[in-house]
């Protein structure tokens, strides 16, 4: 069986900066598996610029920030197999994959980095009512066909969802001369970011259609029109607010899911909340020597987070292969309540400064933000806003976790 | 003009296992399809269950072809390379009416001659499926209950019968019928063909083709059935496919395991005027949410659901099957709903029986061969099989459709072997690509290429589903031609 000290799957953004970080705390033994033809995951796709700015400090295309890591992938000689599908991975670190050359094959790594991103929600998901004619697309889909293939999938557009991706897509679909009807989003908020519905729907004048919904899809072999409806509190459509758009193409961005099925198969439990594995502060998984970063772990707004946390999985990674890891006899557990999500990490393993992210369920204004160790507080910052769609970050310092077993987080006003 | 000794109406999973049948015998057979693809009907979306057969009224059509068929069942799926799992069918009784009425079917089920069926307490319920709800009571146990893939079955039979000579024409949508003394003449708008004898397995538009010959003697009327399909993880929450207690509407919704691996709930029961509504019900949804939950002690996790859709069953006035000659050398096949699928393979050997007394010469061809290789081989070998077939073809290295792990190799297969696939929903009725959890958001432009290169078209020309179905609609500005 083929061996090495690093596999890492999936060549996005993620993996390829989980890769250079590795490599730079030296190890050489490095292979990165990608399904698709070339490096670059999604980015590939994502010609609008707004990328890098925390990273490089400026405004890149997908494809250019996706470049920046990969032209140093080249240059570091790190070894990639493209159009390589992962199939299994096994709590023994045994990889199966397959390609045109190799045909089915098994690695066995020291360490892993699970790095496969993560997929739009498809409309069955959500059984909207109606017919099933072609037109309806995940926003992302849409993004593929018009940015690589050079295809308009539609003219007269409604999008369902206002993630990050179905902002973008109004903008591009109108920049291709479309036109975009609205942007129906079931909450009474959106879940993409601020700058994308000024940037992409404000700035063209498209209806952003808070508490609405999708209740029916007409046309018998293309879209030919869809349904909409306000909902109330409870998410149920009012059927007094219908109103009939007719359009030929339905975009859905409805959420996106980590791809974790590898994960699964590995034996590892997934967080009901993210849909990832749950980790320490290195990005480990609950199996040693397993990591994950990137979209496969919880869904990021920015590229940028996503390489600094792959960064981190590297260093987690390559400390565990050289036996460095920190062996810690304590495991700090950190629980939310509810109107925090989620954290990243889910556990404190190690003795140093920790970042921890997380995400808000709902949108608070002026709102404390409380670390606790169930007795007393540990950190509180103010907040004048928070929302689901923006990460945030608080920093443990490690003086502060001494002697602590538990970690709750919460938003207080 | 074309002509054949015997057109067959309909390529649906009837009208695919009558033409198979009849490749048996040296005959020159033509299939006729309205649509762009085999199994877009009834076969295309139903609930994929071979009954046991303890419902059928004893000494009808419906009880004679479904004992028969499901007993026929598994030879038939073997050699044709199609998945069927022998799971068992239970009728879960909540209250002593519904006692009532299962020892009535149990006793109707052994004089349709169902082996084994038999009323089970609730703690062998228990041992047989864990997850049956607590206010179960008792149930018929149906051991020779299965399930098939209907629409597997039914692009595997034609398959066959095309591999053994037969033709098959899709977008051929039957507008007229002339009859002379020795032969049909059947139009569409387009082309017409000649035929000695014709089968009407048109399914819910059996009546209208019948009409063409002047038989009025029956109508059909669409039931529409809505459908949820949960997720693969969902699959093992059932073994057994879960029956409530019967009413009037039909068998009310049932949770399945599917051959597949995922779990399959509904259909709701509405009959329609409009036999072209493919639409799912808001209302029918949510019905199927709320009481096919009920049938199991564990909630059901909606939020796994991969797709909904709608199948119209073909429910004839009659109350059963209606196979009989409309005239002289042509055979109506029609009103076939539940238990349609389990008694096709049984009602192919009839409805070849009725057109030889109508003077068909049945005379057995020599080189007939009843197997279709497994189209599902490659997917479930072991790791040397899967290497054995990339050695002999690279392209079963390149996985495609990421959610179902479907190669290129199997995606050309289904372009190309019989019936071919010829859009994006064809393909992945044959191979699942596009089936899996994202329902093609990833692959379906890379499907489009290779449909678009096996067939030397245009990609912008591929469909979903043929007709007017197309995925895009030009090229973006930027493109040079």
């Amino acid at each position: 069986m083929r061996k090495a000290d690093l596999v890492i799957i999936g060549g996005g953004p993620a993996g390829m900066a989980a890769a250079l970080s590795a490599r730079e705390q030296g190890i050489e033994d490095i292979l990165i598996l990608e399904r698709d033809s070339s490096l670059g995951g999604i980015l590939q796709q994502c010609i609008h610029n707004g990328f890098g700015l925390h990273t490089f400090g400026e405004e890149l295309t997908g494809p250019e920030y996706a470049w920046r890591y990969e032209k140093e992938v080249i240059d570091k000689k790190i070894p990639v197999l493209l159009n390589t599908m992962v199939l299994s991975v096994d709590e023994s670190k045994v990889i199966t994959a397959s390609n045109t050359e190799d045909g089915i094959f098994q690695i066995e790594a020291k360490a892993i980095i699970l790095a496969m991103g993560c997929r739009e929600r498809p409309r069955g998901a959500l059984n909207i009512a109606g017919t099933r004619p072609s037109g309806i697309y995940s926003a992302g889909m849409a993004q593929k066909l018009v940015n690589m293939k050079g295809y308009m999938p539609g003219r007269e557009v409604v999008i369902l969802g206002s993630g990050d991706i179905g902002l973008i897509m109004a903008r591009r679909m109108t920049f291709e001369g479309a036109r975009v009807h609205a942007v129906c989003e079931l909450m009474p908020y959106s879940g993409g970011l601020a700058r994308n519905i000024e940037q992409c729907l404000n700035d063209f004048d498209i209806p952003l259609k808070l508490s609405h919904t999708v209740v029916e899809i007409h046309g018998k072999e293309r879209l030919e029109g869809v349904t909409i409806a306000r909902v109330d509190e409870n998410r149920r459509p009012i059927p007094e607010t219908r109103e009939y758009i007719p359009c030929d193409t339905l975009l859905l961005s409805v959420g996106l899911i980590p791809e974790n099925e590898l994960t699964a198969g590995a034996g590892i439990e997934l967080s009901r909340i993210t849909n990832g594995a749950t980790v320490d502060e290195n990005r480990q998984t609950e199996i040693e020597g397993i990591f994950a970063c990137g979209n496969v772990l919880h869904v990021h707004d920015l590229v940028d987070f996503v390489s600094s946390e792959a960064e981190i999985a590297g260093r987690g990674a390559a400390a565990y292969i050289k036996g460095e890891a920190e062996k810690s006899d304590r495991v700090i557990n950190i629980s939310t309540d509810g109107r925090v999500r989620y954290t990243v990490p889910q556990r404190i393993a190690g003795q140093g400064d920790v970042d921890v992210y997380f995400r808000v369920a709902d949108v608070y204004r002026d709102a404390t933000i409380k670390v606790s160790d169930g007795e007393r507080v540990i950190l509180q910052k103010k907040k004048l806003k928070l929302a689901p769609g923006e990460m945030e970050c608080v920093k443990l310092p490690a003086d502060k976790l001494c002697g602590v077993e538990n970690l709750r987080f919460s938003i207080e006003f | 003009m074309k002509h054949f000794d015997v057109a067959v109406i309909g390529a649906g999973v009837v009208g695919g296992l009558i033409a198979r049948e009849l490749s048996r015998y040296n005959l020159n057979i033509c299939i006729l399809e309205a649509q762009n693809d085999v199994a877009m009907g009834a076969t295309r979306a139903n609930s994929g269950i071979v009954h046991a057969g303890f419902d059928a009224e004893v000494g009808s059509f419906k009880a004679r072809f479904n004992v028969a068929g499901s007993k026929m069942m598994k030879r038939v799926t073997d050699e044709l390379g199609v998945k069927y799992k022998n799971n068992g069918s239970l009728v879960v009784g909540f209250s002593d009416a519904d006692r009532k009425h299962i020892e009535k079917l149990v006793a109707r089920g052994i004089e349709n001659g169902v082996e084994g069926v038999r009323l089970i307490e609730v703690d062998e319920l228990r041992a047989i499926e864990p997850n049956i709800s607590d206010s179960a009571i008792c149930a018929l146990y149906a051991p020779t209950g299965a399930i098939v893939c209907p629409y597997e079955l039914c692009i595997a039979s034609i398959g066959n019968a095309m591999d053994n000579g037969a033709s098959l024409k899709c977008d051929f949508k039957v507008e007229k019928i002339e009859k002379s003394d020795e032969k049909y003449v059947i139009y569409s708008e387009n082309e017409h063909i000649s035929a000695d004898f014709v089968v009407n397995a048109a399914g819910i538009y059996a009546d209208e083709i019948a009409k063409m010959v002047g038989d009025e003697s029956f109508t059909v009327r669409a039931r529409k059935g809505d459908y949820i399909l949960l997720d693969r993880e969902c699959g093992t929450m059932a073994n057994c496919t879960i029956f409530r207690c019967p009413n009037e509407m039909g068998k009310g919704i049932l949770v399945s395991p599917t051959v597949d691996g995922n779990l399959l709930l509904g259909p709701t029961s509405v009959n329609i005027d409009d036999k072209g509504d493919k639409s799912t019900y808001a209302d029918g949804l949510s019905k199927i949410m709320a009481t096919a939950s009920e049938n199991l002690r564990v909630g059901l996790p909606f939020g796994k659901s991969i797709t909904s859709f709608c199948g119209l069953r073909a429910y004839g006035n009659t109350g059963d099957f209606i196979i009989r000659p409309a005239c002289e050398r042509f055979i109506n096949v029609a009103g076939i709903e539940s238990p349609g699928l389990s008694s096709a393979p049984a009602i192919a050997i009839y409805v070849a029986e009725l057109l030889e007394s109508e003077g068909l010469r049945l005379e057995k061809k020599e080189d007939f061969n009843p197997i279709r290789e497994p189209k599902h081989a490659f997917r479930e070998g072991s790791i040397a099989e899967k290497n054995e077939y990339i050695r002999r073809d690279a392209s079963y290295g390149r996985i495609i459709c990421r959610c179902e792990s479907i190669s290129e190799g199997e995606i050309l297969d289904a372009i190309r072997s019989n019936p071919p696939a010829r859009d994006l929903d064809g393909v992945k009725r044959r191979c699942r690509a596009g089936m899996g959890r994202c329902q093609g958001g990833f692959c379906a432009p890379y499907v489009m290429e290779l449909i678009a290169r096996e067939n030397g078209v245009d990609f912008a020309s591929v469909t979903k589903c043929g007709g007017e179905s197309a995925i895009v609609f030009s090229k973006t500005k930027g493109v040079q031609e």
